[in-house]
């Protein structure tokens, strides 16, 4: 294997990369031309709806659905008795792992209810009213079981799972002698911290429409993170060949992990289509919502730190408790980033589950690392209050030079920059390092900080470039863009890439007849898609130079390829510059109309150790990456507390991330505002109540799940360091969709601390709790 | 606050005029009592004038200056009549319990979440959709502004913030980046895109566009 190219080798200068361009898909969205996934008017297409249990655990008795199917238009009621039999179900294990399921259980596929919300009918009608005054004319008889709610609820069953997070971490993890440490440490400090269930809720629910173009081939327009995930978990349920599924996502309105899997709707409405022989589209309703795409799971975390009197970290024991469904071991793994935000020589940590009553929770924005950075985060600033330390002065004698997790060097770190850059920006300065005294008039002021980091997972994909001789170019990856800016940030790589200017180049996704790409989630799409663009435009070049050498009309003819580079869409000698041509003449010469390239792009570790692989060819060629690979940053947030009424005002923030080439500074910024945002809701205001009873949701609705509004967000000051990393990928970008939220709420937390003396470690962080009597 | 937002048909029947009548000939009786306030004379009257309507019928709406005619059941939201029967699907459903914005359209110049608006109640008045927002290709200037100050990220809340955006403007609820927050805050943006949407209002508002 030869030493791949990297953008840092071969961009050309300036370009567009980098640029705060427009979005390139704005357009279509200010002007209502995006196409949504429930938003294709298709010949013969009808409604499909959702009727829910109203229990949470049970047995159906019957179904009485005759005055249901005696309404005008109404197609079919399926149920579990009826339904299309799929060719897998995820309710064994092996079905599971065949579809990549994110639940172990599918709904309609027996008579057992085991959560509120379950569906337990779908109802196909010809238009949306019809099948929806349809479901409500269901009549479901159950035989009813008191739920579990809850971890808290004491019959609920208690395991320590030797993985969670479905296979994927450790449920145990052990880096020295962390109790003997933790018994010797002058300063010991415990803390427990809560965390409410959150729902993703992006604007756009889950929806699908399933149209089967043949008995044996469908097309499933979705709103889904990853087109191919879809793709292959719909072929394992309906037992087709992969590329008889085809899955579509052009536009996505948010995701935030809940449509990084494929939920139960999404067959049950393919399957529904297959029983109705006719399109069917069925849209989530927002509470269904709240029971169909998984949420962040309701946990405790016990951090019990040592240290010495200095503020030098001895140890660190880590416990988390969650909620899990009665199928599945699904925890955010929180320890990964207590174990190697700082310098500490020892760590424990332990996840302990409960089985209740509920689906299974599922990745959220920074899964793990947003909940685990809140109680680390917290527990450090409770520290340096109680040595007299400056919350940044602790954390910088704690600072991890290597990853203590793996021993491994950091592939790159700037958090020093950031911590510095983002102090100066803010005014840290100005700070009263006693708590509870700084005012605004009546109200209290506080300053918070913290940390924020996010690995580099492993990841790659593919992508295909299409070279016009007429100087324009077609760019295709099977990527979805979430928001974040996928469309905007591949047409600026492949514009540089290709020495064309942005409007000279098409960029299409969302399409399984694209090459594939990874789901977008885990910070891994931006990453990993743009050096398969990268990669591919490179493939382009390669087939132009031999061209060009081959062919007595070129300048270049007889050059040897090394001596070829591409400079600004011209093939030209590196050590003579005039001595070249123009792509475009090349081609026209050589009569094509056009010329295609594909490439692979790799991301995280795999591509350290291919590079390294091919640099010393006695190497292993397969050996994991040398560098542990992150992205850091620090959040600061001002807070006003009104002490009267307890409420909690942002009232400025800054964020300074270290994350890599940073591809669009307008989208990465809007990122790094959003994901901060995102993080603020959970730290003052997301919860979902689940009755502890009934084991239902009980605000589940826009109106009673409260997200931040407008008036609750300042303006906000983001920047980036200026960070080269050469072993994490051909285009040396980390990705910054999750690492936005962590250490979020910690930021919040301590500035709430900071103003009014009081540690609520308890989210969110409502007025009862600061108007009660003690730190919770 | 809500007193100026809200259109008249939203209040019960104190205006009258054409598209009432209308509204009140196509709804069902009981769905006009359920309307009505509760003055026995005026239930009366409204008894004797509604006439029972099940199942399809023909509606005209005005959108974006262009007449068009639906078949559709009394009970079709205008949000449902503009996405299913118009295939105008910029106005977005995010929670069709007029809690988020997504859907939020102008009927006679007012912002309305078209959601909780039944189709049958906007004949014979003004809609206006983000798909009529823009001059042919020649953007308006607060699709222009959301553009360039990344006014969004996924999109999908964006018909809604701009529809509530060009109303805000012309309430004058724009004249400062708190008023902007204030009267924004019915339309929910979960990718976060807050502070460029006061940016983007803001701008457009200084610049003296009156909408």
């Amino acid at each position: 294997m030869e030493h791949e190219p990297a953008f840092f080798e071969t961009s050309p200068t300036p370009g567009v990369v980098g640029k705060p361009l427009n979005r390139v898909d704005g357009r279509d969205k200010v002007m209502g031309k995006a196409k949504y996934s429930a938003e294709y008017p298709l010949p013969g297409l009808t409604y499909g709806v959702l009727k829910t249990s109203d229990i949470a655990k049970g047995r159906i008795q019957s179904i009485n659905a005759s005055a249901a199917l005696k309404e005008p238009g109404v197609l079919a009621v399926f149920t579990h008795l009826n339904l299309p039999k799929p060719a897998k179900t995820p309710n064994d294990a092996e079905g599971k792992k065949a579809i990549g399921a994110p639940m172990g259980f599918l709904p309609l596929t027996s008579d057992a209810i085991h959560y509120a919300g379950q569906p337990v009918a779908l109802v196909v009608a010809d238009t949306f009213e019809r099948a929806t005054q349809a479901a409500a004319l269901v009549r479901v008889s159950y035989a009813a079981e008191a739920p579990i709610a809850a971890y808290t609820d004491k019959r609920a069953q208690r395991f320590n799972p030797e993985k969670i997070q479905d296979g994927k971490a450790d449920g145990y993890t052990r880096r020295g002698d962390a109790q003997a440490a933790m018994a010797a440490a002058p300063v010991q400090l415990t803390a427990v911290y809560t965390h409410a269930i959150n729902h993703h809720n992006p604007m756009e629910p889950g929806a699908t429409t399933a149209i089967w173009e043949a008995p044996d081939r469908l097309t499933v327009y979705e709103s889904t993170q990853g087109v191919t995930r879809t793709q292959k978990s719909l072929s394992a349920y309906l037992g087709l060949p992969q590329d008889q599924v085809r899955v579509v996502t052009k536009y996505l309105g948010g995701g935030f992990g809940c449509k990084g899997s494929c939920w139960p709707h999404t067959v049950l409405t393919a399957l529904a289509a297959k029983g109705v022989g006719r399109p069917v589209k069925l849209v989530l309703s927002r509470k269904q919502q709240f029971t169909s795409m998984g949420h962040r799971e309701d946990q405790t975390q016990t951090l019990r730190l040592g240290a010495t009197k200095e503020g030098k970290l001895l140890a660190l024991i880590h416990e988390k408790t969650s909620t899990t469904s009665p199928w599945d071991n699904y925890a955010e793994a929180n320890s990964k980033i207590i174990n190697l935000l700082y310098d500490c020589p020892t760590f424990e940590s332990h996840y302990e589950l409960a089985r209740a009553n509920v689906m299974t929770s599922t990745f959220t924005r920074a899964p793990g690392e947003a909940p685990g950075s809140f109680a680390i985060e917290c527990s450090m600033d409770d520290l340096a209050y109680q040595l007299g330390l400056d919350p940044i002065e602790i954390r910088l004698r704690n600072y991890a030079e290597k990853d203590p997790s793996t021993g491994q060097p950091w592939s790159s770190k700037s958090l020093r920059q950031c911590y510095a850059r983002g102090a100066e920006l803010f005014g840290w300065s100005k700070r009263n390092p006693k708590a509870g005294v700084t005012k605004n008039g009546r109200l209290l002021v506080g300053y918070g900080m913290a940390t924020a980091s996010y690995p580099v997972h492993n990841s790659q994909g593919t992508a295909r470039v299409r070279l016009y001789a007429d100087g324009h170019a077609v760019v295709q990856a099977g990527a979805t863009d979430l928001g974040t800016g996928t469309y905007t940030v591949m047409t600026q790589v492949a514009a540089d890439s290709l020495g064309l200017a942005p409007d000279k180049v098409r960029f299409e996704l969302g399409d399984t007849k694209l090459p594939t790409a990874p789901n977008s989630g885990g910070s891994v799409a931006a990453g990993t898609v743009s050096s398969s663009v990268y990669m591919a435009a490179q493939d382009v070049w390669e087939r132009l130079t031999k061209m060009a050498i081959k062919d007595p009309k070129s300048p270049l003819f007889k050059a040897k390829a090394e001596d070829v580079a591409m400079e600004n869409g011209r093939l030209q000698l590196k050590k003579d510059a005039s001595k070249g041509e123009d792509f475009k003449a090349l081609m026209k010469r050589a009569g094509i109309d056009d010329i295609e390239g594909s490439g692979q792009g790799k991301y995280g570790s795999g591509y350290e150790a291919g590079q390294s692989a091919a640099t010393a060819p006695d190497a292993h060629k397969d050996e994991a990456g040398k560098h542990s690979m992150h992205s850091f940053g620090a959040h600061f947030c001002e807070v006003q507390v009104d002490p009267d009424l307890g409420t909690v005002r942002v009232t400025r923030w800054v964020s300074v991330h270290g994350a890599g080439r940073i591809l669009n500074a307008k989208t990465a910024r809007s990122q790094i505002i959003g994901g901060s945002i995102f993080g603020i809701g959970a730290a003052l205001m997301e919860a979902t109540a689940r009755d502890p009873h009934y084991a239902r949701y009980t605000n589940a609705d826009l109106g009673d799940y409260h997200i931040p509004v407008n008036a609750d967000i300042p303006d906000m000051t983001v920047e980036f360091i200026d960070e080269h990393d050469p072993y994490i990928n051909a285009m040396g970008v980390k990705g910054i969709g999750e690492i936005s939220m962590v250490g979020v709420s910690a930021a919040v937390a301590n500035a709430v601390f900071h103003a009014t003396g009081k540690r609520v470690r308890d989210l969110p962080i409502t007025p009862d709790k600061i108007l009660g009597t003690k730190s919770v | 606050m809500t007193d100026d937002l809200t259109p008249a048909t939203g209040n019960g029947l104190a205006a009258s005029d054409d598209g009432r009548r209308t509204f009140i000939k196509q709804a069902s009786g009981l769905l006009g009592l359920a309307l009505a306030p509760p003055l026995v004379g005026q239930a009366e009257r409204l008894t004797a004038m509604a006439k029972k309507v099940e199942g399809v019928s023909e509606m005209r709406l005005k959108v974006n200056g262009a007449l068009r005619t639906i078949k559709a059941e009394p009970r079709v939201s205008l949000l449902d009549a503009l996405r299913e029967h118009l295939d105008l699907t910029g106005s977005k459903k995010g929670c069709d319990h007029g809690q988020c914005g997504a859907c939020t359209v102008l009927v006679d110049g007012r912002r309305v979440n078209s959601c909780l608006t039944l189709a049958v109640m906007a004949q014979g008045k003004e809609i206006k959709t983000v798909e009529g927002l823009a001059k042919g290709e020649e953007l308006h200037p607060l699709q222009q502004a959301f553009l360039d100050h990344d006014g969004f990220q996924c999109g999908y809340c964006t018909p809604g913030q701009l529809m509530s955006g060009v109303a805000c403007l012309k309430e004058g609820h724009a004249k400062t980046d708190g008023d902007v927050r204030e009267w924004m805050s019915g339309n929910l943006c979960r990718c976060g895109a807050y502070p460029n949407i006061v940016a983007a209002i803001r701008e457009v508002e200084k610049s003296g566009f009156k909408g």
